[in-house]
């Protein structure tokens, strides 16, 4: 669900194909038949944006038959914890949990907490991955035969009860028949024999219920008994090489490497508050290690300039205050308060929703640094952005300064990716780069050095991280390529041991008095015995089904999560067919196929002693060892900012009113109202109609996201070289298009124009008494390159998740059109008319009559 | 059948479809298609160095790459046989990676864009770094604030912001973070979050 993988992950969907033969069924739930559905064995059609309900719909389906895999479920997961008192339901609010804020469109998360436990309220961006801590597990109070009303089962048996299949058809257009045989397929191939595993993709984390949408298919599984076994699991397909990277060690402006949170201006003044704030009382699992994990960070960043006595120079961090996302940063370009922008490999004026807010933002900066493999939309905004034609940006008069510094590619520098399911490898340098290009590494080094000689003299106290920055890693090349080798970088990523000099060989080794020193602690052990594990090449016919010896997984080369769970509470397989790792009581250790997941020596009966804390609080069935209280999550007491179930919200632009709950929609997702972003309207608001149909747009295996790594290839270019919109034959007879013919997509913000290609892959969806049509885009084109074509992007509105800040660009209303778009300066006039019958700019979809978002201070 | 030798053979044996019918190659795709041209020809990676092992660029499955490079540029990118990952295989975009790396496209030299300026300009690198670091120093100084207006500690620049590619090497993206995070940059962005 929410993935294309045969078009977006061809090379990995080998594998699903390859279990097909072997006799998996496979199912493909999409608002498209693609490519995947293809080759599935059953293609569902849903209406984008309504997996909860779908989902929803499984859950109450297993609930309602007792079709859980009870022994997974009352041990591994939080099924007979109790709740507070407190906890109200969005059954019992219709559509809100207890806590509401209607002020700030915000939950008090308090009354979401375990009965017995401390509780730590749950604020967005304040918390790292592992959400805030929970004090004191051992006091939660249970009922294991799960028939108490406020233990987590029952309430999620409450919650779902209207899920229905009659609901599913109604909300998702899914007809009942098609759902209860997806439900049977799911519950039937999974138990102690079996196991299904969940694919998702970006279609799932683009909306504005993205991380409750992954929380639906998780509560699936965990009661399916598909978490932590061979074969189960939910995949996150990512879509670039190195994004799962990018999140470990982050270029986010919320986490620091490792999941750890940046420090928060209210709540981490200083670092025995922000170790509080991570660490509570009795807490089990490995997130109770973060002082270490911080404190090696310190030591590696500012070296023997972090001391005990100045807090390893916590000091020294800046401190976030709430939303700085990069939609958030681009507004502010407008109103003139971020000066200078460095954009590298990412091309915002095409990839980002809302491309006209980027290049508008782009176009108010004093200086903008653009470092790519080609030229692209991003740097060349200022003559050739669709704002020229228009009149908004005049070249003459636009001050932005532009440098434009071109990139070493992938096989000009050596390094490591990390791909979709968390493993490393190193990749070789083949040849060195030509002319100006270079690698990131030697930009960031460069720039180091030439900031370094600016502030020696300096005596200004915000100097003085620059001027203690650890900044003495090998260097490889000489004069204009000296650049630091990044074999010696990852090397410090994976940690040091300061009084010996070696690296540290896991997390576990890593210590809170400074004596040592790691870059990421997630990453520890990718140079473990001093030797770069991610480069290990064992060929896969030379070694067994989980080939160790290939690249490094974290953590700890595990390959599969939360492997303890694939043997049953005494330890022992769930069945021969799916024996993944046992306890072997000679040896008094967990062993099996994968590198145990688990403390290794820890049994499986232990149980703790009082006032244990961390691992060693760990009980011997408690497998999800980053959880504070060991436990896989059905119902989330904390952590999230919309509350500890999933449930079905429409999207934030939709044809339809929520038929589940009087709130239509997430009541905190994030809203950025303003003229350069207009929303379409939604019911209950009048003047939906102006924009019909439900719009959703995706990718194409020929080219790749905004496009500067394909637009300008000759091979790529020709198997894809003009943009289309897919419609339904009924749309396109509604509409008076024709197969082959132009015509224009149109929402608030902009209309875009493509090739229309009448395909039944579309067809309208019947729910409710109504017909919704869906439309579709690839949105890989813009100005520059071989093939040229409207920005896609440019039709979505920037409105958020609340929990992790990703746009919905999965999901919105529009309208199609025959004929050419405008063009000249005419479409500023034709839109300004279609907002002005839609209710008003920057109005719609922040006055509903039920809980009204607002942006975040 | 005797089969025939001699002069009679070497004509016979001249015929693909005779080749094809009496030799191993009885699907006709190997040996017995080939001419006596095609016969001298070889894979241009029979004369590269050996290939270095590599990654491809585009999607996260994380297939293996082999470059071939012959003197010191890259002549071949294929698929590594050797990945439990991949099996040597690659979509059409990890095909298209020697026209990625290669192609005209790649720009080679510093472009430079004045304020107000219509058309671009060059610059050498060494003057753009040195323009972009003063920038980088000035904007922050403008962007700074020590305090909220509680007085809770910020210390922190909002005059700046970066955003990054997922293409970007795991250290690399940790030098950019570390660099940022000593300059008081909190506005630092990914693919990651889009």
């Amino acid at each position: 669900m929410g993935s294309n993988m045969a078009e977006c992950h061809p090379v990995g969907f080998q594998w699903v194909m390859e279990a097909k033969q072997r006799g998996a069924r496979v199912i493909h739930v999409d608002p498209r038949f693609t490519r995947t559905s293809a080759h599935a064995d059953q293609y569902v059609r849903i209406r984008a944006g309504t997996d909860i309900a779908f989902l929803g719909g499984v859950i109450n389906h297993i609930l309602g038959n007792d079709l859980d895999f009870r022994e997974y479920v009352q041990a591994y997961t939080n099924a007979a914890f109790l709740v507070r008192e407190e906890f109200a339901d969005t059954e019992d609010l219709d559509g809100l949990f207890s806590g509401y804020e209607p002020g700030r469109a915000r939950y008090d998360s308090s009354s979401w907490g375990y009965e017995g436990a401390g509780h730590h309220p749950t604020r967005p961006m304040e918390s790292g991955m592992g959400g805030p801590p929970i004090d004191m597990p051992a006091r939660i109070a249970e009922d294991p035969t799960l028939q108490h009303p406020r233990c987590v089962f029952q309430i999620l048996k409450r919650h779902f009860s209207r899920y229905t299949p009659e609901m599913v058809e109604r909300i998702c257009g899914v007809p009942q028949d098609r759902f209860l045989e997806v439900c049977r397929a799911w519950t039937a191939n999974s138990g102690r024999d079996r196991t299904a595993a969940l694919v998702y993709s970006v279609g799932w984390t683009q909306h504005t219920v993205g991380a409750q949408n992954i929380r639906a298919g998780a509560i699936v599984q965990l009661l399916l008994g598909n978490v932590g076994r061979p074969g189960g699991g939910v995949y996150a397909l990512r879509g670039h090489a190195n994004i799962q990277g990018s999140t470990d060690i982050p270029t986010l402006f919320d986490l620091l490497p490792g999941y750890l949170p940046m420090p928060d201006a209210d709540r981490h003044p200083d670092l025995a508050a922000y170790l509080d704030a991570m660490r509570a009382r009795g807490q089990k699992g490995y997130w109770q290690g973060a002082d270490a994990y911080l404190i090696s960070l310190l030591k590696e960043w500012f070296g023997d300039a972090a001391t005990p006595e100045n807090d390893f120079g916590y000091g020294w961090l800046p401190r976030i205050n709430g939303d700085h996302g990069t939609y958030r940063t681009t507004m502010d370009m407008i109103d003139g308060r971020v000066f200078g922008y460095l954009v590298m490999g990412q091309n915002p004026a095409v990839g980002s929703a809302n491309g006209r807010l980027q290049r508008l933002g782009l176009a108010n900066l004093d200086w903008l640094v653009v470092r790519d493999l080609t030229m692209l939309e991003t740097a060349t905004f200022w003559k050739d952005a669709p704002e020229i034609e228009t009149g908004e940006i005049v070249p003459e008069q636009c001050r932005t300064e532009v440098f434009f510094l071109p990139a070493a590619s992938h096989v000009e520098k050596a390094g490591t990716f990390t791909q979709t399911q968390r493993m490393l490898q190193w990749r070789e340098k083949a040849v060195d780069p030509v002319g100006d290009q270079r690698s990131d590494a030697w930009f960031f080094h460069q720039l180091h050095c030439r900031i370094r000689d600016r502030l020696t003299d300096s005596t200004d106290p915000r100097d003085e991280p620059l001027q203690r920055l650890a900044w003495d890693y090998r260097l490889e090349g000489s004069g204009a390529h000296e650049e630091p080798d990044p074999d010696d970088v990852l090397r410090h990523i994976n940690g040091l041991d300061l009084t010996t000099g070696r690296t540290v060989d896991g997390a576990a080794q890593l210590r809170a008095d400074g004596t040592t020193a790691c870059g990421c602690w997630q990453y520890c052990g990718v140079y473990a015995h001093e030797q770069n594990q991610a480069a290990h090449r064992k060929p896969h016919d030379e070694q067994g089904p989980y080939d160790p010896a290939w690249g490094w997984t974290w953590p700890g080369n595990r390959r599969v999560l939360y492997n303890r769970a694939s043997a049953d509470p005494d330890g022992r397989p769930w069945s021969e067919r799916k024996k993944l790792l046992w306890w072997d009581p000679a040896a008094g250790r967990w062993t099996g196929y994968d590198v145990p997941d688990f403390p290794a020596t820890t049994p499986p009966g232990h149980v703790p002693p009082e006032g244990a804390r961390g691992p060693e609080a760990l009980r011997g069935d408690d497998p999800f060892i980053m959880q504070g209280d060991g436990k896989g999550w059905l119902f989330a007491p904390q952590g999230l900012c919309d509350g500890p179930l999933p449930t079905h919200y429409e999207p934030h632009e939709s044809p339809m009113r929520n038929p589940l709950y009087g709130q239509q929609s997430n009541p905190t997702r994030r809203v950025y109202p303003r003229p350069e972003n207009p929303y379409n309207p939604s019911p209950p608001e009048a003047h939906g109609e102006v924009f019909p149909f439900v719009l959703t747009a995706a990718r194409l295996t020929e080219h790749h996201t905004a496009g500067a790594m394909s637009r300008q290839l000759p091979h790529l270019s020709e198997l894809q070289p003009e943009l289309f919109v897919e419609v339904s034959p009924e749309l396109a007879r509604m509409r008076g298009l024709t197969h082959l013919g132009v015509a224009h997509v149109v929402t608030s913000r902009s209309a875009v124009e493509a090739r229309v290609y009448v395909t039944d892959r579309m067809a309208p969806l019947r729910l409710d008494g109504r017909v919704v049509h869906q439309v579709w885009l690839p949105y890989h084109w813009g100005p520059t390159g071989l093939v040229t074509g409207d920005v896609v992007n440019d039709l979505l509105g920037v409105v958020a998740d609340p929990n992790v800040l990703i746009q919905e660009s999965k999901v919105a209303t529009c309208d199609i059109r025959r004929g050419p778009r405008p063009h000249g300066a005419q479409p500023t006039g034709r839109l300004d008319s279609l907002r002005a019958r839609a209710g008003g700019p920057a109005v719609a979809g922040t006055t509903s009559g039920t809980a009204v978002p607002r942006e975040m201070p | 059948m005797t089969k025939p030798t001699g002069r009679l053979h070497r004509w016979l044996d001249s015929w693909p479809v005779y080749r094809q019918l009496t030799g191993p190659d009885r699907t006709g795709r190997g040996a017995a298609a080939q001419s006596p041209r095609s016969r001298q020809l070889h894979a241009r990676t029979s004369a590269a160095e050996p290939p270095a092992r590599s990654v491809c660029p585009y999607c996260a499955v994380g297939c293996a790459q082999l470059v071939y490079t012959k003197d010191g540029r890259v002549t071949q990118i294929e698929g590594d046989p050797a990945s439990p990952i991949s099996r040597g295989r690659l979509c059409p975009k990890g095909s298209a990676s020697l026209q990625l790396v290669t192609g005209p496209q790649r720009e080679q030299r510093v472009r430079y864009r004045a304020p107000y300026a219509t058309e671009w300009s060059d610059l050498p690198l060494d003057t753009a770094m040195d323009m972009i670091a003063d920038r980088m120093l000035d904007a922050r100084r403008r962007g700074w604030q020590d305090t909220d207006a509680d007085g809770s500690v910020l210390r922190r620049t909002m005059g700046i912001a970066g955003l990054g590619g997922a293409t970007t090497d795991n250290e690399e993206n940790y030098l950019f973070k570390k660099l940022w995070t000593a300059m008081g940059a909190v506005q630092i962005e990914n693919q990651a979050r889009i």
